[in-house]
C-alpha cells in the first residue's frame, strides 16, 4: 500500500483547483450526492443539448479524492453523449472496484483514481460523483447516498 | 501515614507493562507497528477479559436460570457474579438496578420506549445538550413523534461546553426528563452532571447519563451522582461488545413496564395473563450475552487493578502533551477547547480532508477516527463536515503522541 499510488499528482493538483467548480443555472439537470461515511455532499448540474452533456459543472465539499475525482469527471464528460457517458461510468466503476483490471485507454486522465482500488474505504470517495451525474442523467433530479 | 499519601496519588501508570496486557498492540499495520488511537469508538481487550470469555465458554457455558444441571448452575453464577461486579463498579445500591443490555444505543432506547413512551404527553419537554451522539437524540425524537412531546436541546458555547445557564433556562415544569452525555465522544468535554442532576430535579425532572465515554476515564459512583439512569457500553471499557449496562433506580425501574417480552422476563405465562418476572430480569427478555457480562466484569477487574484513578491522571497527562504538540502546528485547528476534557482530541488540518489525514495516518499504523463521530450536529455547529479524532486509553505513550505528529507532518508532506 503505497500512499504515492492513491494521491497522484493529478490527484493532488484537481483536489487544489478543481476544474468546472461552481453552478450552472438554470440547469436542464442537477443531482445531489452525500457520502454519510465521511460527510461528503457535492451536487452535480448538466445542460444538455439534445442527448450531449454540453456544460457540466459540480460544487460540494469532500475529501481530496472526491474533489479530483468530480473534477476529472466533469472535463471527461463535457461534450460527450449518453451513451458514451454510460460506457466510462461503467469503465471507472471497473477501475475502481476490480483489482485485476488494467485502466481502460479511453479513461484518460481517469486512470489516475486507478490508485483507489487498494484503499477500499476510499472507493466510495471516487464513485460518489458518478453516482451522481448517473441520478442526474437517469432522474433528472435527486439524492443519492452511497449507503 | 502512608497509606494517605497513597490514597491522595495513586502510583503512575506503566503503560509499558500495561501494552504488555494487550496482544493485539504487537500488530504491524501497513509495515509499522500498531498506534492505537481510536479507543473511544472501541477499546481494546486485555488478556484478562480474552481469557475470561475463553473460560466461561469452555467450562461453565449453558442456558441461565433455567435448568438444574451443573453447566446451567455455573453459567447462571457467572452471569449473575459479572452483574455483582458491575453493582461494585459503579456503586448502586442493588444488583436489582443493574440491567444487562447491548450497549449504551439500546440502554437509552429501553429508558425512552419502557419509561418515557408511556409517561410523556403532548406538552411535555424532554431536554438534551447539543453535544449529544446520535444514540441519545435518535431516542427521543421517536418518543417525541410517538407522544407528541417535545425535544428541547440545550447550546453549546465555541469551546465545546454546554452552556449551563441557557440549560438552567431550558428546565422548567414541563421538563420531564433529562439526558446528557457525561463525556461528549466528539469533543471530549466533561459535563457538570451532578449539577446537571440536582437542577433537573429541583424541577422533578428526571435524569438520563449517557456514561459511554466517562467510565473508561473516571470514577463514577451513580449514588453519589444521584443519577436516576445510567447507560455504558461494555467495548468502550475494555470488555466485549455487544454487552453494556443500564443502571436504573430501583423504584422508577419497578415502575416501568418491560421493554421486550419473550423468556427470563416472566414468571408464570398462560394464554390468560402473563406475570412478568422481577427485577432486573424483567427487561432482560430472552438468553442474555453470558460470555459478554463475564468478559465485562474482567474488564471491571482488570481496570481496578490498574487504578480507575491512575489511568485517569495518565490519559490525562496524554491529552494535555497532544494537545500542546498540536497547538504547535500551524495549520492544525483543535475543535472542543473545554477547559475539563478525558481522552478525546478532536481536530482538524488546513487543506486537508479529516478523510485523507485518516488515510495517510494509516499508512503510517496510526488509527484514529475520522468522520462525524455519531454528532452530526456538532459538526453542524463548527461548520465542519468531520473532524479527525485521537483518543487515549490506559495503553497509549509519549511516544503514540509523538508518532501522532510525526503523521501529521507526513499528511502536509502528502499535501504540500
Amino acid at each position: 500500500m503505497d500512499l504515492k499510488d492513491l494521491y497522484r499528482d493529478v490527484i493532488l493538483d484537481h483536489n487544489r483547483h478543481p476544474r468546472n467548480f461552481g453552478r450552472i443555472e438554470p440547469a436542464d439537470s442537477r443531482a445531489e450526492g452525500h457520502n454519510p461515511l465521511c460527510g461528503d455532499r457535492l451536487s452535480v448540474f448538466v445542460r444538455l443539448e439534445g442527448e450531449r452533456v454540453a456544460d457540466i459543472r459540480f460544487e460540494g465539499k469532500g475529501c481530496a479524492i472526491s474533489t479530483a475525482s468530480a473534477s476529472l469527471m466533469t472535463e471527461a464528460v463535457k461534450g460527450k453523449d449518453r451513451t458514451a457517458i454510460r460506457e466510462l461510468f461503467d469503465k471507472m466503476h471497473a477501475l475502481l472496484t476490480r483489482p485485476d483490471t488494467a485502466p481502460d485507454g479511453a479513461l484518460g486522465k481517469l486512470a489516475a483514481l486507478s490508485g483507489v482500488r487498494e484503499f477500499p474505504a476510499r472507493v466510495k470517495c471516487a464513485s460518489l460523483c458518478w453516482h451522481t451525474l448517473n441520478a442526474a442523467l437517469e432522474h433528472g433530479a435527486a439524492t443519492i447516498s452511497t449507503e | 501515614m502512608a497509606a494517605n499519601v497513597s490514597l491522595a496519588t495513586p502510583p503512575p501508570l506503566d503503560a509499558e507493562r500495561v501494552r504488555r496486557d494487550f496482544p493485539i498492540l504487537d500488530t504491524l499495520v501497513n509495515g509499522h507497528p500498531l498506534v492505537y488511537l481510536d479507543s473511544a469508538a472501541s477499546s481494546q481487550r486485555p488478556l484478562a477479559v480474552l481469557r475470561a470469555v475463553e473460560d466461561y465458554e469452555t467450562h461453565s457455558h449453558a442456558n441461565v436460570h433455567r435448568g438444574v444441571h451443573a453447566l446451567s448452575q455455573a453459567a447462571t453464577a457467572a452471569y449473575e457474579g459479572a452483574r455483582e461486579r458491575v453493582r461494585r463498579f459503579i456503586n448502586a445500591r442493588s444488583t436489582r438496578e443493574i440491567i444487562f443490555v447491548r450497549g449504551t444505543t439500546e440502554a437509552i432506547n429501553l429508558i425512552a420506549q419502557a419509561y418515557g413512551r408511556p409517561r410523556l404527553r403532548a406538552g411535555d419537554e424532554i431536554l438534551i445538550s447539543a453535544l449529544e451522539h446520535h444514540a441519545n437524540i435518535v431516542p427521543w425524537q421517536m418518543v417525541c413523534e410517538q407522544t407528541g412531546c417535545t425535544l428541547r436541546v440545550a447550546p453549546i458555547n465555541r469551546r465545546g461546553e454546554l452552556q449551563l445557564e441557557e440549560f438552567l433556562g431550558l428546565l422548567g415544569p414541563r421538563t420531564r426528563l433529562v439526558a446528557v452525555a457525561h463525556v461528549s465522544n466528539a469533543l471530549g468535554t466533561v459535563l457538570p452532571v451532578k449539577r446537571i442532576i440536582e437542577a433537573a430535579h429541583a424541577h422533578g425532572a428526571v435524569v438520563l447519563i449517557d456514561g459511554a465515554q466517562a467510565v473508561p476515564h473516571t470514577r463514577v459512583d451513580v449514588r453519589a451522582l444521584g443519577a436516576d439512569f445510567y447507560a455504558f457500553s461494555g467495548h468502550k471499557l475494555y470488555g466485549p461488545t455487544g454487552i453494556g449496562v443500564l443502571y436504573g433506580r430501583e423504584e422508577l425501574l419497578a415502575a416501568m413496564p418491560p421493554w421486550q417480552g419473550g423468556g427470563d422476563m416472566i414468571l408464570t405465562v398462560s394464554f390468560e395473563k402473563t406475570t412478568y418476572n422481577e427485577l432486573p430480569w424483567k427487561f432482560e427478555a430472552g438468553t442474555p450475552n453470558m460470555s459478554g457480562a463475564v468478559g465485562l466484569a474482567a474488564a471491571m477487574d482488570y481496570l481496578e487493578s490498574l487504578g480507575v484513578e491512575a489511568v485517569a491522571a495518565h490519559e490525562q497527562r496524554l491529552l494535555q502533551l497532544a494537545t500542546a504538540e498540536l497547538a504547535r502546528l500551524p495549520a492544525i485547528e483543535i475543535i472542543g477547547t473545554a477547559a475539563h476534557k478525558a481522552s478525546v482530541l478532536s481536530f482538524t488540518m488546513k487543506g486537508v480532508h479529516p478523510h485523507d489525514l485518516g488515510t495517510i495516518l494509516d499508512a503510517e499504523g496510526i488509527a484514529v477516527r475520522t468522520g462525524h463521530h455519531c454528532a452530526m450536529p456538532v459538526m453542524t455547529f463548527f461548520g465542519l463536515p468531520a473532524t479527525a479524532r485521537a483518543s487515549f486509553g490506559c495503553y497509549n505513550t509519549e511516544h503514540d503522541v509523538a508518532s501522532l505528529v510525526q503523521g501529521l507532518g507526513k499528511a502536509r508532506e502528502v499535501f504540500g
